[in-house]
């Protein structure tokens, strides 16, 4: 049978998905076991009993000088940012994608304007942020803002765009104005796509905080990763990565879930 | 004085001349179809008719008025697709246009008058056969019963014209007879100006109180969009149907049972 007719069956795809996880994590620590006989002190591949030494004593030991727990303090600073970040982007991006997108008279100066802004690469202006809004919460927040909400709106106005002219002219032949044809037919059908839109830039929300807080801050998961990457602490660094990896992937899988609870019609309109 | 009048009308796109010379003049309660081969102008005069784009030249009347120039609730509109809203149920789809003119500020009715607009927008519904599916996303409605809606949802309204491009051009046959029923049974009930742009011929002449055929009648082969398209034959149909329309409409008005948020009075 040709490959391209060949389905795995269910213990099969299990099976499949399973299968490269557990082939990175096996050479990880065949490595690992390897560099650690010829040297006890290597840094570079720590053990597990190494990392869940360090996971023990940052997430689950008071830290004798601040007194709280260092990894769920720097969790809940990251989200903090991360959600007001991402709050205020789609908040902007929304209003933005829904002016230039249904309002030719506001699309015209709008749509340029976001196709530039969204080239300006963000990290380049990071310094621009640190020097006009300083090293505190604001910049931080900004850069994400800045980041993900010419994408957003983008994404949304071409969404806005292909909302078909009938269903437009339909809702002015029962009574919409322009105010309320926008809030009961074009933004309830932009909402499940600015939570697919949100799930697609969240690595790059991640990136712009993590970079941030390497930079400037006085907490946060990026923040102890630089941090530590001066002792060569893998042991901690390999855990926070995995930890970040995770709270990503539990958010995009939330918003995957909130979009389909909260907007059934979605995929059935889609196909 | 005539419902609709149609003076001199042309429509060009730039060189493209798509309609010229159009001179009608419809009374009101006419069921007016409107046949022709493709890209002859009739959806076009459809979309002047609802106000979605204007004449070059030429005015169209309505009661002596000229027409609005954008889509108002005097027209209602039902397309070949997209006539509904796929993020409201059945019955939001209907109970919308009750909500939108008279909440100005929100686009929705809260308590009380919602539950009413819900009621009427019901009762519409179950008329034209959709009582079973009042909870359903059109996505789950079959082609036809998402067409049935769309004819509920326009007349909720109570337009005074209806303008249909192609309904039923993507229904199977025996679904598009009972559409045809359900639609003369309406025009009956509401005595509504229907225009309908239709694509099969014999549909055209079995619905129609009057059909009208859109033609080029001059071609230039060297430049095939000089001239643009009239009306060449202009027929009246089914005149016992369009007698006995205007019979309805003048003694039996107050006999009649009125049905909620249907009835044009």
């Amino acid at each position: 049978m040709r490959l391209i007719n060949r389905h795995p069956d269910r213990p099969t795809r299990l099976l499949l998905v399973i299968l490269p996880f557990a082939l990175l994590l096996c050479a990880y620590f065949l490595g690992s076991a390897q560099r650690l006989t010829e040297n006890p002190n290597d840094k570079l591949l720590p053990s597990a009993a190494q990392m869940s030494d360090a996971v023990k004593r940052m997430a689950f030991s008071e830290d004798k000088r601040s007194g709280g727990y260092v990894l769920w303090q720097d969790s809940a600073s990251s989200l903090r940012r991360l959600a007001i970040g991402l709050g205020i982007s789609a908040l902007i991006g929304l209003c933005l994608g829904i002016a230039a997108g249904t309002l030719p008279l506001f699309g015209a100066p709008l749509s340029p304007l976001l196709v530039v802004l969204s080239m300006v690469p963000p990290l380049a202006i990071l310094p621009i942020l640190f020097i006009v809004f300083g090293l505190g919460e604001l910049s931080k927040v900004m850069l994400i803002v800045i980041g993900i909400t010419p994408i957003l709106a983008r994404d949304l106005e071409q969404r806005a765009r292909e909302i078909p002219v009938e269903l437009l002219i339909k809702a002015q032949t029962l009574g919409a104005s322009t105010w309320t044809l926008i809030l009961r037919v074009v933004l309830p059908q932009l909402l499940p796509r600015l939570l697919i839109s949100l799930r697609l830039v969240l690595g790059s929300a991640w990136l712009f905080l993590i970079a941030a807080e390497a930079i400037a801050s006085e907490d946060g998961l990026g923040y102890r990763i630089f941090l530590v990457r001066r002792y060569l602490a893998m042991d901690v660094i390999l855990p926070y990565v995995v930890w970040i990896t995770l709270l990503a992937w539990l958010m995009d899988w939330g918003l995957k879930q909130l979009a389909r609870r909260a907007f059934p019609w979605y995929e059935g309109a889609r196909s | 004085m005539s419902f609709i009048q149609v003076n001199n009308v042309w429509q060009q796109y730039g060189d493209h001349v798509v309609l010229e010379g159009l001179n009608l003049s419809i009374a009101e309660g006419e069921f007016c179809t409107l046949v022709g081969t493709s890209g002859c102008g009739k959806s076009t005069f459809l979309r002047l008719l609802l106000g979605q784009e204007r004449a070059s030249r030429g005015q169209i009347l309505l009661d002596g008025q000229p027409l609005a120039a954008e889509p108002d609730p005097s027209r209602g509109v039902v397309f070949q697709r997209y006539s509904v809203f796929p993020h409201l149920s059945a019955l939001d789809n209907v109970a919308l246009g009750l909500e939108l003119p008279r909440a100005p500020l929100l686009g929705r009715l809260l308590g009380q008058r919602k539950r009413v607009a819900r009621e009427q927008a019901a009762a519409l519904l179950h008329k034209v056969g959709l009582g079973h599916a009042l909870d359903k996303y059109p996505a789950q409605l079959s082609g036809g019963m998402q067409q049935r809606l769309a004819i509920a949802q326009a007349l909720i309204m109570k337009p005074r014209m209806l303008l249909l491009d192609e309904p039923f051009g993507a229904l199977d046959p025996g679904i598009r007879k009972d559409m045809h029923t359900l639609l003369l049974d309406l025009w009956r009930e509401t005595r509504l100006t229907v225009f309908m742009v239709t694509h099969d011929l014999s549909e055209g002449f079995s619905l129609g109180t009057r059909l009208m055929v859109f033609d080029k009648v001059r071609v230039d082969p060297h430049a095939p969009y000089a001239y643009g398209a009239r009306i060449t034959y202009d027929l009246p149909l089914n005149s016992k149907r369009s007698e006995a329309q205007a019979v309805l409409a003048n003694s039996l008005t107050s006999a009649l049972q009125p049905i909620p948020g249907l009835t044009h009075e």
